[in-house]
């Protein structure tokens, strides 16, 4: 996720300094990636010494400006019109704990399962109540209200809501193949039991219960 | 509207123990082995389940269209099992909403008359009864299809007028079966948001649905496994998502 970038798109509208970077980046997205000012200047000084950005005078207050630079505007074209790579997709920790939890002996997948989906749908909840009042026009506190600030807003929470909910599919499915599997091995163990002897193994062959 | 606040109220929705067993000796299944749900006024309740777990059975048996085996169901403190035929037949009417998965509409009358019917059965006078259909259809967004038959529907039309007839009047419980199986995701959102409406206005419901995105909306999804409740999530007072959302940390990239 690009800190970077984000910046850059902001100070492609004009010099801006470091909070009120932070606050802009935060009416956007909702305080879904909460930054911290110290990440705010820890980018900026990076860009700066890429020259992307440059520094551009204080204002009465002191607060020092930052404004792209024509380097820096290329980069954010650039970033626009790359698409976001999916050909090597970041580690997912539930598709990890689920591939690991089939393989040790005793951990009770289903549960891993039910545990999950209650907490995504738990989630997925908590996110359409905030998406209900985002529909409705609520203001968000310390946000300043404006439509463009508000249609970030709702487009970031209709991604977490569909993302969250493919999660959700994803384990439904993961639990079907699970019983799946079960009702295979019991078979396999009904037939083996059958014959009296240990279970033939025949790969890549479905046997019927 | 927060159900604990409201749990001393009496539910409208209690299933006490509610067990169901169709067909008997070796042909017999149990859809439902004691599941206890209460659903209290204002809250929404999605029931979800793989297929065969027993949310259409559940809902059946909420809305007095089947007897549990085992077991009692409650609407606004009165046991169904106690009632005789018409009196059943005036809670359906009265207290229920029910929207069925495969609308169950009239052919024969308009939609208009399909959603006006209960209210007149209730003693109101045409004229009012209709008065009340126009306004349910307006606010599932279809006054258009106010006399149209619903062999000219498409069936997301169908669906909404359904939903409509179960809206209609003071029903302090509203059931439904996949609402939203035939719309799509922007109608399916407008019609649940709907439902909430109704919820935060005070009314009760319980939804079946397999969609997680829907079932969302409700303040509580349980979850059904071999006819047994396993499970719930209760979503939480929306004022503190803002800063659980806040706990969630970010790293500078390089």
């Amino acid at each position: 996720m690009s800190i970077r970038h984000g910046l850059l798109a902001l100070l492609d509208q004009g010099p801006r300094y470091g909070y009120q970077l932070r606050t802009e980046f935060e009416a956007r997205t909702g305080a879904t990636w909460p930054l911290n000012v110290g990440q705010v200047y820890t980018t900026l000084s990076r860009l700066e010494r890429d020259g992307l950005v440059e520094a551009a005078g204080e204002d009465d207050e002191g607060h020092q400006f930052y404004a792209a630079t024509d380097a820096g505007r290329a980069e954010l074209r650039a970033w626009f019109g790359t698409p976001v790579p999916r050909t090597n997709p970041p580690r997912d920790e539930l598709a990890i704990k689920l591939a690991m939890a089939v393989t040790v002996p005793g951990v009770d997948v289903s549960a891993v399962v039910q545990g999950q989906r209650r907490h995504s749908i738990k989630a997925l909840q908590d996110y359409t109540r905030l998406k209900g009042r985002a529909l409705a026009g609520e203001a968000r506190p310390g946000v300043v209200p404006s439509a463009s600030n508000d249609l970030a807003w709702l487009l970031v929470l209709d991604q977490l809501i569909f993302q969250t909910e493919a999660e959700i599919r994803w384990l439904d499915h993961c639990e079907t193949r699970l019983a799946q599997q079960a009702e295979l091995l019991q078979a396999r163990t009904a037939e083996a039991t059958r014959d009296g002897g240990p279970a033939p193994a025949k790969r890549g062959r479905r046997l019927r219960a | 509207m927060s159900h604990t606040q409201e749990s001393r109220q009496t539910p409208v929705l209690h299933l006490e123990n509610v067990t169901r067993v169709h067909g008997h000796g070796a042909a017999e299944v149990q859809a439902l082995r004691g599941v206890d749900l209460k659903v209290h006024p204002g809250e929404f309740v999605a029931v979800m389940g793989p297929s065969g777990s027993g949310k259409s059975t559940l809902l059946t048996l909420a809305g007095g269209l089947d007897t549990p085996s085992g077991g009692r169901v409650l609407v606004e403190g009165v046991a169904l099992g106690d009632l005789n035929r018409k009196q059943l037949a005036q809670v359906r009417r009265r207290s229920v909403g029910y929207v069925f998965q495969d609308y169950n509409l009239i052919p024969a009358l308009t939609a208009a008359e399909n959603i006006s019917l209960p209210r007149e059965l209730d003693g109101l006078s045409a004229r009012s009864a209709r008065r009340e259909a126009l306004v349910a259809l307006e606010e599932l967004g279809i006054p258009e299809l106010a006399d149209r038959f619903p062999d000219d529907m498409s069936g997301g039309q169908q669906q909404r007028v359904a939903i409509a007839r179960a809206l209609i009047g003071d029903r302090r419980l509203v059931l439904a079966d996949e609402p939203t199986g035939a719309l799509d995701s922007t109608t399916g959102e407008a019609v649940l948001a709907v439902l909430r409406a109704r919820c935060d206005a005070g009314a009760a419901a319980m939804m079946v649905t397999h969609e997680a995105r829907h079932a969302a909306w409700a303040d509580r999804v349980v979850f059904l496994r071999d006819g047994r409740m396993v499970d719930e999530s209760v979503s939480q007072d929306a004022a503190s998502l803002l800063v659980s959302a806040a706990t969630n940390s970010m790293k500078v990239d390089e």
